[in-house]
């Protein structure tokens, strides 16, 4: 190594006061009010919400999760990863196996899960960027392992082919198995917690080291490397938090619906349902994939619900079969053209200029 | 004592010898300027010194060490760092963000904040700290280039044509920031086409041409060679 006791010419100009105005900081204290309160609020929809409402918001918390891990390397990393269904389905297999064959606990599960997701993910990504596989190249990589998944597990005696498997409910409530009453409100509190964390990570990891350097990477590789960055690192560092959160989110997934299939867990639709959120909410910003997912959750379910009762006026679409997808997806497309860079960071950026 | 040793440097392409068997030294605290006409391969031979592209053979030691072959990044932690031509801001982030991740290397998070903000303070971008990089005019992205390089505490710095683009009116001061660049103690090793930088600020000048060391020496009397002026006119006509 260079000489590291030679003077450092450049560093020689004097520095800035400790407490220079210019120093200050506000972002990260504002996102963690911003976290807080938000929590503290949505903590009381259990209240308000009737069971099938609430089972819609759960639902929505799942994608949540899934949309903020898949934010994390993909919006931040700048890998847009087309497959999350492969991390997705390793937390709800985990899980379910962990759970169905050896009793084990759902919150060691999914440890387990994130522990196990980030490693696979972190060996395919690099993989992809050993060989320079970028943009819809990575995504198609992704894609492919991600059906690969898919298709092992379907033909895997162990994991039950394609019957999955089904969570025994239990007959009285029980934390270390995660299960409780029929719509009691832990079952939202829990995923909420568990946004909440991954939230936090976020935030702590925009901020970071790490962080910071992998949104260099992101935005001109040749630079970072040139300010002596470690691009590789960088982003290993981003889809291992992404694959681990959204691995968590799949355990989740398991617990609630006590079943899991192949389809439910690695199937394509899973993969978009990670996308969707953080596009139409704003790629690469923290609260995006959240308030995408506040969208995009009921909204499905809305447009369904109205179209399986229309109102007078609409009669003549009752019973119209996959029209709700139409519609929902129509509505999906409306929002990305009217606001192109999601429904916060076109709001921010107003709100800014 | 030299700082930069560079023997037999070569990098070949199918069909083009780019860099063809360069021989340069850089001694420490010196000035050295790089001139030639286009395609004479001298930003290759910044990407083969900076370690963005591996050289085909030769040889390459700074402060004692070998680093040919060297990743870019383990080249510029070394303190040789480069600046590009096309300027190449991190789009995202402000200007002060942008030199912040440079100082990251070495420092903590709120240290390399600080240390950033002098950094811009030192090349007079400090009105535009919180401004993002991308809204910056052509000379306040030059500015940043150097600032990003400068945040890295380098001992060498590489500059590849860090006036282009610069209005008249914006080279003076340019130019007077480089003297006292310099003048703090750094190495300096430039590419310009801008004959009035090069000549006020070179202690030495290299001219290139077909990827060969042409000549070198004291700058008056290098350009002042007829094969020199050959190299030009031969480009020009």
């Amino acid at each position: 190594m260079t000489d590291t006791t030679a003077p450092r010419p450049t560093t020689a100009h004097e520095l800035p006061a400790a407490d220079d105005p210019r120093l200050k900081d506000t972002w990260m204290r504002r996102q963690l009010v911003v976290l807080v309160v938000g929590v503290a609020v949505l903590s009381l929809l259990p209240l308000l919400l009737g069971e099938q409402a609430q089972s819609v918001a759960i639902r929505t918390l799942i994608f949540a999760i899934m949309a903020v891990g898949w934010n994390l390397m993909s919006g931040f990393g700048g890998m847009f990863s087309f497959g999350h269904a492969a991390f997705f389905g390793i937390g709800a297999y985990t899980g379910a196996y962990l759970l169905v064959d050896h009793g084990i606990s759902p919150w060691i599960s999914m440890v387990v899960a994130a522990v196990l997701s980030a490693a696979v993910g972190v060996a395919i990504a690099y993989m992809c960027l050993r060989y320079k596989l970028a943009g819809s190249y990575f995504a198609l990589a992704t894609f492919a392992f991600a059906q690969m998944f898919l298709l092992i597990v379907q033909n895997l005696d162990v994991l039950n082919k394609t019957e999955g498997f089904n969570v025994e409910i239990l007959p009285s409530d029980s934390w270390s198995m995660l299960q409780f009453q029929q719509g009691s409100p832990l079952y939202f509190w829990i995923p909420l917690a568990i946004l909440a964390v991954a939230v936090l990570i976020s935030i702590l990891y925009v901020r970071s080291r790490a962080g910071q350097y992998a949104q260099a990477v992101r935005d001109d590789e040749v630079a970072a490397s040139s300010l002596g960055i470690d691009t590789m690192r960088a982003r290993l560092i981003a889809v291992a938090l992404s694959c681990g959160v959204t691995a968590v989110a799949g355990v989740y997934y398991t617990q609630y619906y006590f079943f899991v299939g192949p389809e439910q867990a690695f199937g394509s639709a899973v993969s978009v349902e990670a996308i969707i959120p953080a596009v139409i909410g704003g790629i690469g910003t923290i609260w995006g994939p959240v308030i995408g997912a506040a969208v995009v959750g009921p909204l499905s379910e809305l447009v369904a619900t109205v179209l399986r009762n229309p109102p007078g006026f609409l009669s003549f679409l009752q019973g119209t079969s996959g029209l709700d997808v139409a519609v929902y997806a129509t509505l999906l497309i409306i929002i990305v053209i009217v606001m192109p860079k999601g429904i916060f960071g076109t709001i921010r950026d107003r709100w800014r200029s | 004592m030299s700082l930069l040793e560079v023997e037999g440097l070569t990098k070949k392409y199918t069909g083009l010898t780019a860099v063809d068997t360069v021989d340069v030294t850089v001694d420490d605290r010196e000035f050295l300027g790089i001139i030639g006409p286009n395609g004479a391969g001298k930003t290759t031979l910044f990407s083969l010194l900076a370690g963005s592209q591996e050289p085909t053979s030769g040889r390459i030691v700074f402060d004692g060490t070998d680093i040919t072959g060297w990743s870019a990044q383990k080249v510029a932690r070394t303190g040789l760092v480069r600046t590009f031509q096309l300027m190449r801001p991190f789009e995202s982030m402000s200007v002060l963000e942008n030199v912040t991740i440079a100082s990251l290397g070495r420092r903590s998070r709120k240290d390399a904040r600080r240390h950033a903000l002098g950094v811009l303070e030192r090349v007079q971008l400090e009105q535009y700290a919180t401004a993002a990089s991308g809204s910056l005019p052509t000379a306040g992205l030059k500015r940043l280039e150097l600032a990003r390089a400068l945040a890295m505490e380098p001992r060498m710095i590489l500059l590849d044509e860090v006036l282009a683009g610069l209005v008249p009116a914006e080279r003076a001061p340019m130019i007077e920031l480089l003297r006292d660049l310099h003048g703090d103690g750094l190495t300096v090793m430039f590419v310009e086409h801008i004959m009035a930088a090069v000549m006020a600020l070179s202690e030495r000048l290299v001219v290139m041409h077909d990827g060969r060391v042409l000549t070198q020496g004291v700058p008056a009397e290098v350009i002042a060679e007829p094969q020199v002026i050959e190299a030009y006119l031969g480009e020009d006509y």
